[in-house]
Order: structure tokens, then sequence, then C-alpha cells
């Protein structure tokens, strides 16, 4: 950890007003409502490195991953990178430049494809929205270098989305993040949608070209598995927050949260014959009205008196007060 | 195509031989389903796994007799303790449907009609299909939605689909396949749409209730984990077929088809730090065009000349492990690589 981290996300918050309309709240007397979709999240990403999130849904993956390329506009805290805080309006000129390096992958490759363009002029979009290349023989011969790396033919240059496979859109996907030479991906539940064996495909692609061109990706997916064997680091995120952040061979030997090791043990393992299981209890709550301190005391089964009334604070990368009394 | 299962003496509740179906579209034939056979018995949990489609829930449907036009059932049966359904004129079928076969959807949105309440659901599927009072049935619900695990079942039997929380939807959805007692779950993705902790939750109770009433399910699923987790017995597909069929355990410690060893390899593993997955390469055929032979051979590292011209039979051992691949066969395996 000598080097300066490549990504900085620092006490990250994003709140959303999802109060009922105003005439409701006048003559009803409703109150406002605020839901805290990301509240106070910091980690590091290093250069070269995959930073893995998990967690179940609503516990704010998605909006971290769209604040972290800027999608969307933090409530608090700041997003530092490669040592520009695009959240700092006076750095704007220098957050611009920053752009074009960072780049998203999403879930639904079937949504993220513009159905009405040729993948020419999708992988091309970039390259033309940055005055990378401007003579289109040479945009040509990028796209079809791209359309090669992500193991498809050139010749593939010319069709619609919809004549290919969800894997292979998926390569369309990351042909695009990668034809304005963005050296950071964020990958929002990137094989979610695909089989297996085409889901080992892309994973296996993303490796090789991280491991070629020295990519920088944050992870994130609901399925402890994909992320185990993606990201050397992982954050677990429960309601909004980071619970615990630990190296990969770690958090999934050791633990450090309750919840981490409430989500491992709920995952069917193919070595497992079922079974004799801690069986988990109650659902994720709703993020309106969070339960106070740590939010997962009402389903922990550690939890006394002190989680009822006080967040816990990260010690050793687990935010828990059992864990940190012992 | 002989199949040799672990037979008990007793009679399967679910009897599947050599079914196929095809759907009949305006420029090609589509075969969806080829001479696929298998039995469930009492209180068994058969997995079937494979990829988007292999043709699970084409299974499914054939099964409890919901292939629509231009699909049509082309050859074999369909017996339900005995009782030849896939030859019942529509109205008998329906009958039966919901009476002694009941389905688990993977939305549970979906499953359930929005402008009544669980309760109300319940009640008339029992009503429908068994001689209940409307109280009687209205005491069953009660107790029914307390078996599935869900807190305060008499108030929550009075809630609508949308107050409930996904999971405890699909706990809805699972009392009301139970409801009526069936001989038989058909469970098509019944987790896919949870998260894993509501996920872990919903395998127990399904399993559980199942095992309570000695109900035979089959559950079909994409996730090697949810098979490994909660099924007796495992059939692999591909392409229409079933390639390998035996009990989870030994499928999955041994598996014997060349594409049931990738699938198994694909799946990122929570123990073990790999470098890459095992890739398989290429795509599923498409099922207007599958290859001749054996469907898996272009795709498959270990195929030799008979993979392309002969379709492989059925190979089992003395535990009912059964595998259509040529280099399975004693004799050819010799040549195996």
């Amino acid at each position: 950890m000598t080097s300066l981290p490549f990504v900085s996300v620092s006490n990250l918050s994003r709140r959303f007003d999802v109060s009922t309309p105003w005439a409701r709240r006048v003559f009803l007397r409703e109150p406002r409502q605020r839901l805290t979709a990301v509240d106070a999240v910091s980690f590091d990403i290093h250069r070269g490195e995959t930073l893995g999130l998990v967690g179940e849904s609503g516990s704010g993956k998605s909006t971290l991953a769209r604040l972290v390329v800027g999608l969307l506009v933090p409530s608090a805290g700041s997003v530092t990178i490669d040592g520009v805080a695009i959240t700092d309006p006076s750095q704007t000129s220098q957050s611009q430049r920053l752009r074009r390096r960072i780049h998203m992958i999403f879930q639904n490759p079937y949504a993220s494809l513009n159905r009405r363009w040729r993948v020419e002029r999708i992988v091309a979009e970039p390259i033309k929205a940055f005055g990378l290349l401007t003579e289109s023989a040479d945009i040509r011969e990028r796209v079809d270098d791209l359309l090669r790396l992500v193991g498809l033919h050139p010749a593939d240059r010319t069709k619609y989305p919809h004549e290919f496979s969800g894997g292979q859109r998926q390569r369309i996907a990351i042909a695009r993040a990668l034809s304005s030479q963005a050296d950071f991906i964020v990958c929002d539940e990137p094989t979610s949608a695909l089989d297996v064996s085409v889901q080992a495909q892309i994973l296996n692609l993303m490796r090789d070209l991280q491991d070629r061109l020295g990519l920088t990706y944050l992870f994130i997916s609901h399925n402890l598995a994909v992320v185990r064997h993606m990201a050397r680091r992982i954050g677990v995120m429960y309601l909004g927050r980071l619970v615990e952040i630990a190296d990969g061979r770690t958090l999934f030997r050791r633990p450090g949260h309750p919840y981490t090791k409430m989500l491992l043990d709920a995952v069917p393992d193919m070595t497992g014959t079922g079974g004799a299981r801690p069986r988990v209890s109650g659902e994720i709550p709703s993020p309106i009205q969070p339960p106070s301190g740590c939010a997962f005391h009402p389903r922990c089964p550690r939890a006394f008196d002190r989680c009822r009334h006080e967040t816990p604070f990260h010690i050793n990368g687990v935010a828990c007060h059992a864990a940190q009394t012992g | 195509m002989p199949t040799t299962q672990s037979s008990p003496p007793v009679e399967p509740v679910l009897a599947v031989r050599n079914l196929s179906v095809a759907f009949y579209l305006r420029r090609n034939i589509v075969t969806a389903l080829d001479n696929v056979s298998f039995d469930i018995h009492r209180g068994e949990v058969l997995g079937m796994v494979g990829e988007s489609g292999a043709g699970k829930s084409v299974t499914g449907a054939a099964v409890i007799g919901l292939i629509d036009s231009p699909g049509r059932i082309t050859g074999g049966s369909v017996e339900l303790h005995g009782q030849r359904l896939d030859t019942l004129p529509p109205e008998v079928m329906r009958r039966i449907r919901g009476r002694r076969i009941s389905m688990v959807f993977q939305d549970p949105l979906t499953s359930l009609d929005p402008l009544f309440t669980v309760g109300d659901q319940l009640i008339e599927t029992m009503r429908a299909h068994l001689d209940l009072t409307r109280r009687a049935a209205r005491d069953r619900a009660v107790d029914l939605l307390d078996d599935v695990g869900i807190p305060a079942p008499d108030r929550r039997v009075n809630s609508y689909p949308h107050e409930l929380s996904g999971g405890m939807r699909q706990r809805v959805v699972i009392a009301l396949a139970l409801c009526t007692e069936p001989d038989l779950v058909i469970a098509d993705e019944p987790t896919t749409a949870l998260d894993v902790a509501v996920q872990a939750q919903i395998i127990g109770v399904l399993k559980d209730q199942c095992a309570r009433r000695g109900t035979a399910i089959m559950l079909v699923t994409h996730d090697m984990g949810v098979i490994a987790e909660m099924a007796d017995r495992v059939a692999v597909m591909y392409a229409g077929r079933i390639v390998e069929i035996g009990r989870v355990r030994d499928v999955i410690a041994d598996p014997r088809h060349p594409y049931t060893r990738g699938l198994m390899g694909a799946i990122p593993s929570l123990d073990a730090e790999t470098d890459r997955l095992v890739q398989i390469p290429g795509t599923m055929p498409r099922l207007s065009s599958i290859p001749s032979g054996c469907a898996f051979h272009p795709r498959c590292p270990h195929a030799f000349s008979p993979c392309t011209r002969l379709r492989p039979a059925t190979i089992a051992d003395a535990a009912g492990h059964t595998v259509a691949c040529h280099l399975a066969h004693p004799v050819q395996g010799a040549q195996a690589p």
C-alpha cells in the first residue's frame, strides 16, 4: 500500500427523496420521507486491482456504482480517481478529461445497447464522443481491433444487437467500454443475466483483458462465488452501509461480520449435501426506516444493547460491535 | 430408449417415456424435447438442470399439459400413477392440473392475482378442487400459511400480494401449490428471482413441506447449487435431451457426460481459488438445427467419429447413474482420451 490508491471513495452518501406528492403531504399531514441508499461508504481500489461488492437487493450496490462513475451526484462525501476529485466542482476540467477513462458495464445487455444502431456505431461512439480518432478509416480499424479483442469477428460490425446472444452482447458492451481506452471499469452485475457456461466465458474474458490492459474493476454482484472468483478484495453491503471489507480469502474463511457469515451460510453449495445448516432468519428491512444503531441488529444472533443505539465504525474492515468486543 | 432407474418396486408418481415435443413454425420445426424419459417417485425431488433453451421448462409444461399451439407432443407418454395424461381431453386435464399436479413459477407476482387477498386465492383454489366449506377452507388457508413460515398467518391471510415481500409472496405461492395436497409439484425456477438469503429459506420450506406430505417435486432450475441443496436426483438437459441423470451426489462427484463436466467447471466456487473457469467452446445449438448424432459433439473436446453420426444410447450403472455418451460405453471407453 505504498502507492496512492487509484480510486478512493470517502464517506460517500446518497439520499433520495421518496416523499408522497405535495398535496398528500399538506392535506394528509404526511411527513417527508428520505431513503438513504448509500450511507457513508469508504474504500480504496488500487491500480490493476478488482474490488468486489456483494449485497442483497436494496443494499445500495447499484447506487454506489452510479455514484462512482458520476451518473449520480452524491449527497455527501467524495470520489477521487487518479488524484482527481470527480465530485469536486473546482476540478471540473480535470474530471471531464477523466471521463474517457471511466466506463460502466450494465447487467442487462438487452437494454444497454441501442437496438437501432449497428455494432460499429455502438462501439465507435465513445471514440467519436471524446474525439480520439477522426479519420473514418482509423475508427473502423480500431473497431475491428476491439471486436477481435473481445472475441467477436470484425464482420459482426454491420450487425444489429438483436442478432447476437446475451453473451455476445455483453462482449459488445465490453468492447464499447474499452473503445475510449478506459482503465477503470465499473461492472454492475455483468453476468447475472447469462447462463453459467456463457458467464464463464465473459468472466474469463474480463480477467484476460485485465491482465493484458491493466484494467481496474469495481465488480458488483449478488453472486458471492462470482465475486470471489473475480476480486481479490471484497466489500459486503447491507442497507446502504459497507459492513465489512476484506481480502477475499479472509472474508470467506473467517467472516468478521455476522451478516457476512449469514450470507455465506445461505449460498447453496455444490459440495454440501443440504440439511444441517443454520437457517437464515428474516429479510432485509425497508431502507426508508432502517433500524437504529447497527442496521443488522434485528436479524443478528450476536446483537446486544449497544448495537441498537450506536452505529459501529470500521475497525480492521469490520463494522460490528460484537466482532470488535470479541 | 431403455432407461434403467434404481427402481424400487413401487410405481413412480410420474413416469415420462420417450417424450418428444416440437413447435411447428412457419419456416421450420423446432424440436424442443427429444426422447426424454424419467421417473419421479413419492417424496422425491428430481432436479432438471440446463441452460436457457435446454428444454427444462418445456418438460414441465408437457407434463402438466400446457404445450400450446404451434407446439405439440409428437411422441411418448406421460403417466401419473399409471394414468396416461398426454392423451386426456383438456377438460379432464384441467381437473388434474391444480389438484394432482401443481406448479410454482419463478415470479410470485405474476402467479398471484393482485386484486384478491392471499386468503381468497387459497380458499378459491381449495374450493374449486376439494369439497370444503368456506369456513373450513379459510381455517386450512391459515394453517397452510403457518406451515410455509408466514408470521401472524391469521392476519396475513387478509393481505394483498403487494403488501408482502418477494420471499413472503413465494411462500404464499408454495402454500397455493400445496393446498390441494397434490401428488406432484413442478417448481420452475422457484428461487431465481430471490436474494440468496431468502432463497435458502424458500428452498427449506419447499423441501420440508413436500417431505412431510410425501409430495414429489420436479425442480426446474439453471442453478446447480440449488439442485445440490434440494434435489435427490438430477437430470442434466442439453438441446432438448437428457444427457445424464443420476443421484445428485453421484453426478456432482463423478459427472460422466462432457457437457456436465463443462457445466460444473464453469461454476465459480466459493472455496477454491481458480484462475480460469472451464469454458465450453461455442454456444448452444439452435433447436431448429440440432447437430446430428450427439447434439453436443461440435462443442465436445472428446468427440470422435461415432459422435457425429450416431445418437448415443443411454448407459446406466447399478446405482442408476445414466449417461448418453459414446465415451461412457464400456467397450469404447478404452478409446477415451
